[in-house]
Order: structure tokens, then C-alpha cells, then sequence
């Protein structure tokens, strides 16, 4: 490979990480919500599928996108509020319900959505951020997702609220310990199902981005498992905001691998590129846990942390 | 009542009203559709149940679901929540598949077991693998066996559309199919393969395992309080590995089951989703491998049936997922109800009891 094909590969996948780790990025901040409540939610993989459906649907009949983000976030959410309600009941596993809930909202997904397979729906535009460039390569991969720039500005504000404001503080705490929160008058499950509800509707953006910005379309192989590697990729950066949208820019630019060797010729491995972000997640997750110690960062309340 | 058989009854019965209960919702959520829901019953009955040729569609539908739901139930029993069965089942099919390429199996029963035994061990190798990294590197078992899941998926699709391809299969890419001779034939004279058998035997070998020997109850002693477990001087690690290992033989012993009884070669309809029903039948049978039995006939029922409402509806075919997603939901909701179910009118409600461990993870 000369020099020229590199320059292509990595333009590529700078402007894949973007491209493809958008939806990961609004998975795992809802997830650091939820997560941050002490609760984990592994049905953002069915929250996932069933926002880009919903979300494309309501675009295709309403002619607008921005209606189509709006109504992906609010099923989403409401999704997440079954896994919150279900979960606020005794004995009810959250790891196990989260998987319920995956089942359902992909199942309601695809039910729902054989009719939207065919149709094309307005898609979201994009930011032309390399127009300054002369080089076609820049300016395709600069070309971001509006919602993008969302993502990143909700990271910001996520990290600050935790740190700084009072409904940032409750959340932490009830995650932190629950006997601490109950002591001060705080409902947990309250809390808990509201930090769900709204981790869903974080997650649902990142739906939204998948129907109506790339691949831009519904069908049923939209998601690949995304939802559970942003639960991972939240363990990864450490229950922290910020770090949750490197993290995501870094699994958007592993998942740009194949696609930018592909368009330069390198053919043959397609799948084995693929599998790269489970490699790498599986990777970092062995190299950052450790047996006998709790993560640093991690709320305690939370079962996958034992 | 005693304890003991009202806890039988509730556990029976708890399942059992949750499966109603989803029936009802499902009805519901067609009926929106403008369907008859009665109509969608009475076909949802017919199909899984309703002759012999549904009958036994069921239970070869059943089989694999028995040996998937063994890869959750049995590291369930050890303490873990495994729910990467597909990817156990992928490379099961894979090693069943590939066994041909690197020795020339011969054909007949040996050569069949042969190749179910490659099945098993590779499927075995897998979920190990999560237990091991669960047990030694402290990394999350629900999310790094998933994570192997798709490992597996993307593994099997390179080799099934590469370096194993059979040049012949131009539009759906296969691997060399097995010899007739390795293939593993009907049982009987019924149209129902001999899988059903190896589902049904490794139940209730897993059940004898976990009840009757010292090591089954070893292993569930460290499925219920690792602390203890380490006081008596039980090696947890080894216990919980092991009980991996069989789970995931069991998935990788139906992955190969699915190429030498319905497939004959590898490709792409052996990814389809058996190891993630796996899971709501274990969870639904509460990971006991005998109760696992009837809850995969029933389960497989609901996918029997839905071809058929498929065909005469035209209901789109996940209306089948959906159905199973409120049966999952319904019976994780149904834990909130037990204990609580007043038995006897003049009898007290049961003192409740001991506060239940935070969490499976």
C-alpha cells in the first residue's frame, strides 16, 4: 500500500468514527445515566432497534427528520421506563429484564417496521465542516452528523451535572448507596426508574441516528449489536461522560476498518474486520478489570460490579 | 400446605400464569393490528400442538432450545449469567462442519459422534472462555460471552464465505455439506431427528449432575454464596469453569446437531437466534435442566406456530419475537409475585423471607 492509499484509510476512518460512533455515543451516555443510578439496562440494544424504527417511520409520514429524532428519543424512553417500572419491583433481576426488554423492543421493532423496509425516509442532513479543504477525501470525511455536535454538548453536560448540580448529585448517590439515600428522604426507585426513563431517551437519539443518518434506511440487520458494546465501552470509560465520547469515537473508528480498507481494495477479511470492536472491547475489558478490586469509578450499587 | 410444596406449586404456576399472561397480551397487541385474536389462538394451539405434523415440528424445534437453555442454566446454577449460547452454538456448528476438512471421518454412528463430540468441545471452549475470564480476570461474564457471540458470528461468516466454501453454493455460501452417511436421520419412523434425544438425555444428565453428585452440588454451593464456598474450601474457580464448559457444550452440541440433522453444511440459517430463546427458557424453567424440558417443547410450539400464522394471516414473522418478549418480560415480573401468593384463605400469608441476594452478576 503507498502512501496515498494510508492517507485514504485513516481520513476514512476519522470520518467513520464520527459516522459510525455517533449512535454509540448517545447508547453510552444513556447508559452512564442509568448505570450511574445504579441500575444497568441491556435492553438499550432493543431501545436501540426500536428508536431507528420508530424513528424512521415517524420521519416517512411526517416528512420531517427532526420529528423523526424527537419521536425515536420518546420511545426510547418509553421502553426504558418498562425495563425502570419492572426493575422498581422486588426481586426482579435488572441484567435479566434487560434482556427481556432486548427481545421485545427488537421483536416490536421488526413487526412494526415490515412495512418501513421498502420506503425511504428524509434523512438528516450533515455539517460540511471540510469545505475549507480542496481534497474530496477531507471533505467526505468531515461531512459529520448533525447530531453529532448534540452528543458531544450533552457529554459536557452530563459530566458537569453529575459534578454540580443537585439532581447530579442524587443520582450518584443512589447509586452510590441506596441506604445513604433512603437515610436522607430520597426515593431510589423513583430516582432509579427516572435516571432509566431518561437514559432511554439518550439512547433513543442514537437510534434515530442510525435510521436517518447512517445507514440511513431500516431494515432488520440495522444494529448489530451496538446497545450491549456501549454497556461494555461504559465500563471502559470508567461511568465518566467525557470518556465515554472517546471511547465511542474510538469503536466508531474501529468499526470504519473494514469499510476504509475495503474502498482502497483491501478485500477477503470484510467479517474479520468487523468482529474488531468485540476483539477490541473484549481486549480493553481484560486489560482494565481486574478480579478481587472494584473499578474505580464504578457506583457500588451496581450488580454488574460485583 | 408445606413450604416445600407450595414452593413447587409457585413454581410451576407462576410460569404458567406468565405464559397466560403474555397469550392475552399478545391477543391484545394483534387484535390493534385489526386481527382476531381468538383466531390468532386458536392457530397459535393448532400450529404448535393441533396434529402430528405440528407435533413433531415442535419438537425438533424444541431440541436445540433444550441445549441452549443448558448453556444458561447450568453457569446459572454456578453463579453466572451467561447469555452468549448463540455464540457456543456457532462454533459448535462450525467445528461439526469443519471436522470433515481436517479428517476424513468415517461414516456411520461413530463418525456422527465424532462429530457432535468436535461440536460440543468447541462450544465448550468458547463459554469456558468467559468463565475463565470471569473467574481469573474479573471481566464482566454476561457482557464479555456476548461479546464472543458476535466474535463468533463474524468468524463463522469469514470461514462459511472463504477459506471453507463449497465453490458449488453460488447464492447462499455453504460449506462442503457432511456425507449421508455422517448425517444424523429421523428418529424412527416419525419426521422428528434423533437431537430430541440428545436434547432430552443431557437435561436430565445435567439434572442428575446438579442433584445427585457431590460436584453438582459443589458447584451450586458456589452458585449460592461464593464466601461459603470458599470457607469449606471448595476451588471456585475450577467449579465455575467447569460448569461453563458443560453449558457450553451443550450449546455447541445443538449447533452441531443443527448442520447434521437439518442443514447438512454450514451457512447462514444456522445463525437464528436459537442461543437468545435459549435464554427465556432457562430463565422460564428457572434454570432447572428437567423443567427445562417442557418449556422448550412450549416455547418451540410458539415457533412452530408461527409459519402458520404467518401463512394464513399474513401476521410478518416476528410476530413470534414479540410474543416471546412479553413471555420474558412477564416471567422475570412474575419473581415480584412469589412468596406472595395466598394459598389457603384461613392461612396466614407466608413470614417472608430471608432478604434474596442483590443481583445474579
Amino acid at each position: 500500500m503507498d502512501m496515498d492509499a494510508i492517507g485514504a484509510v485513516l481520513l476514512a476512518i476519522l470520518g467513520g468514527a464520527i459516522r459510525v460512533g455517533t449512535p454509540f455515543l448517545f447508547v453510552s451516555l444513556g447508559e452512564c445515566l442509568t448505570e450511574k443510578s445504579g441500575r444497568i439496562n441491556l435492553g438499550l440494544e432493543g431501545v436501540l432497534v426500536f428508536s431507528a424504527m420508530s424513528a424512521f417511520g415517524v420521519a416517512y409520514w411526517s416528512g420531517s427528520a427532526w420529528i423523526g429524532v424527537l419521536a425515536g428519543s420518546a420511545s426510547g424512553a418509553l421502553l426504558a421506563l418498562l425495563h425502570g417500572l419492572a426493575c422498581s419491583m422486588k426481586r426482579v433481576n435488572d441484567i435479566a429484564m434487560g434482556i427481556g426488554v432486548m427481545m421485545l423492543g427488537i421483536g416490536l421493532a421488526f413487526y412494526l417496521g415490515k412495512p418501513l423496509i421498502q420506503p425511504q425516509a428524509p434523512t438528516l442532513g450533515s455539517l460540511p465542516l471540510g469545505n475549507w479543504s480542496d481534497s474530496p477525501q477531507v471533505r467526505a470525511a468531515l461531512n459529520i452528523n448533525v447530531l453529532f455536535p448534540i452528543g458531544v454538548v450533552l457529554a459536557l453536560l452530563m459530566a458537569w451535572a453529575f459534578a454540580n448540580t443537585r439532581w447530579g448529585m442524587l443520582v450518584r448517590m443512589v447509586g452510590d448507596s441506596s441506604d445513604a439515600a433512603r437515610a436522607l428522604g430520597t426515593s431510589v426507585t423513583w430516582v432509579r426508574t427516572l435516571a432509566t426513563t431518561v437514559g432511554g431517551a439518550i439512547a433513543g437519539l442514537g437510534g434515530a441516528s442510525l435510521s436517518l443518518y447512517y445507514p440511513g434506511s431500516w431494515n432488520e440487520g440495522l444494529s448489530s449489536g451496538q446497545g450491549l458494546i456501549a454497556v461494555a465501552l461504559v465500563i471502559f470509560a470508567r461511568w465518566r461522560p467525557m470518556a465515554c465520547l472517546w471511547a465511542a469515537l474510538l469503536f466508531g473508528g474501529a468499526g470504519a476498518l473494514g469499510p476504509a480498507l475495503q474502498s482502497v481494495g483491501v478485500t477477503g477479511y470484510y467479517y474479520l474486520f468487523n468482529a474488531v470492536p468485540y476483539v477490541m472491547t473484549l481486549v480493553i475489558l481484560v486489560v482494565t478489570c481486574a478480579p478481587q478490586r472494584v473499578l474505580r469509578g464504578a457506583p457500588s450499587e451496581l450488580g454488574v460490579q460485583r | 400446605m408445606t413450604s416445600r410444596s407450595t414452593d413447587t406449586a409457585e413454581a410451576v404456576l407462576l410460569p404458567v400464569l406468565a405464559i397466560a399472561g403474555a397469550l392475552l397480551l399478545f391477543g391484545l397487541f394483534v387484535a390493534l393490528a385489526g386481527f382476531n385474536p381468538l383466531e390468532v389462538w386458536a392457530l397459535l394451539f393448532r400450529g404448535a400442538f393441533g396434529d402430528a405434523f405440528s407435533l413433531q415440528n415442535t419438537l425438533q424445534r424444541a431440541a436445540p432450545l433444550m441445549l441452549t437453555a443448558l448453556c444458561v442454566a447450568l453457569p446459572a446454577r454456578a453463579g453466572l449469567t451467561i447469555i452468549g449460547g448463540e455464540g457456543a452454538l456457532i462454533v459448535g456448528a462450525l467445528a461439526c462442519a469443519g471436522l470433515p476438512y481436517v479428517w476424513a471421518v468415517p461414516e456411520g454412528v461413530f463418525g456422527t459422534t465424532s462429530l457432535m463430540l468436535a461440536a460440543a468441545l468447541g462450544g465448550a471452549a468458547w463459554i469456558a472462555l468467559a468463565g475463565y475470564l470471569r473467574q481469573f480476570r474479573g471481566v464482566n461474564e454476561t457482557i464479555s460471552s456476548l461479546l464472543l457471540a458476535y466474535v463468533a458470528v463474524n468468524v463463522f461468516k469469514h470461514l462459511v464465505e472463504g477459506p471453507m466454501r463449497d465453490p458449488a453454493s453460488l447464492n447462499k455460501p455453504s460449506t462442503f455439506a457432511l456425507k449421508d452417511g455422517l448425517l444424523m436421520g429421523p428418529i424412527g419412523g416419525y419426521d422428528v431427528h434423533w437431537g430430541l434425544v440428545w436434547g432430552v438425555v443431557c437435561c436430565v444428565l445435567a439434572a442428575i449432575w446438579l442433584g445427585q453428585t457431590t460436584h453438582g452440588f459443589a458447584t451450586r454451593v458456589v452458585g449460592g454464596n461464593v464466601r461459603a464456598a470458599g470457607l469449606v474450601g471448595l476451588p471456585a474457580g475450577r467449579l465455575v469453569i467447569t460448569a461453563c464448559a458443560l453449558g457450553g457444550a451443550a450449546a455447541g452440541l445443538a449447533g452441531g446437531i443443527e448442520i447434521a440433522a437439518v442443514h447438512t453444511a454450514a451457512n447462514a440459517s444456522v445463525i437464528a437466534g436459537l442461543g437468545y430463546t435459549g435464554i427465556l427458557v432457562s430463565f422460564a424453567a428457572r434454570h432447572h435442566p428437567l423443567a427445562i424440558i417442557p418449556v422448550a417443547i412450549v416455547l418451540g410450539g410458539f415457533g412452530a406456530a408461527g409459519s402458520l400464522l404467518q401463512r394464513r394471516l399474513g401476521l410478518p414473522d416476528a410476530s413470534v419475537q414479540v410474543l416471546l418478549g412479553f413471555v420474558f418480560v412477564l416471567i422475570l415480573s412474575a419473581e415480584a409475585a412469589r412468596g406472595r401468593i395466598r394459598w389457603g384463605l384461613f392461612k396466614p400469608a407466608p413470614a417472608p423471607q430471608a432478604a434474596p441476594q442483590k443481583g445474579v452478576a
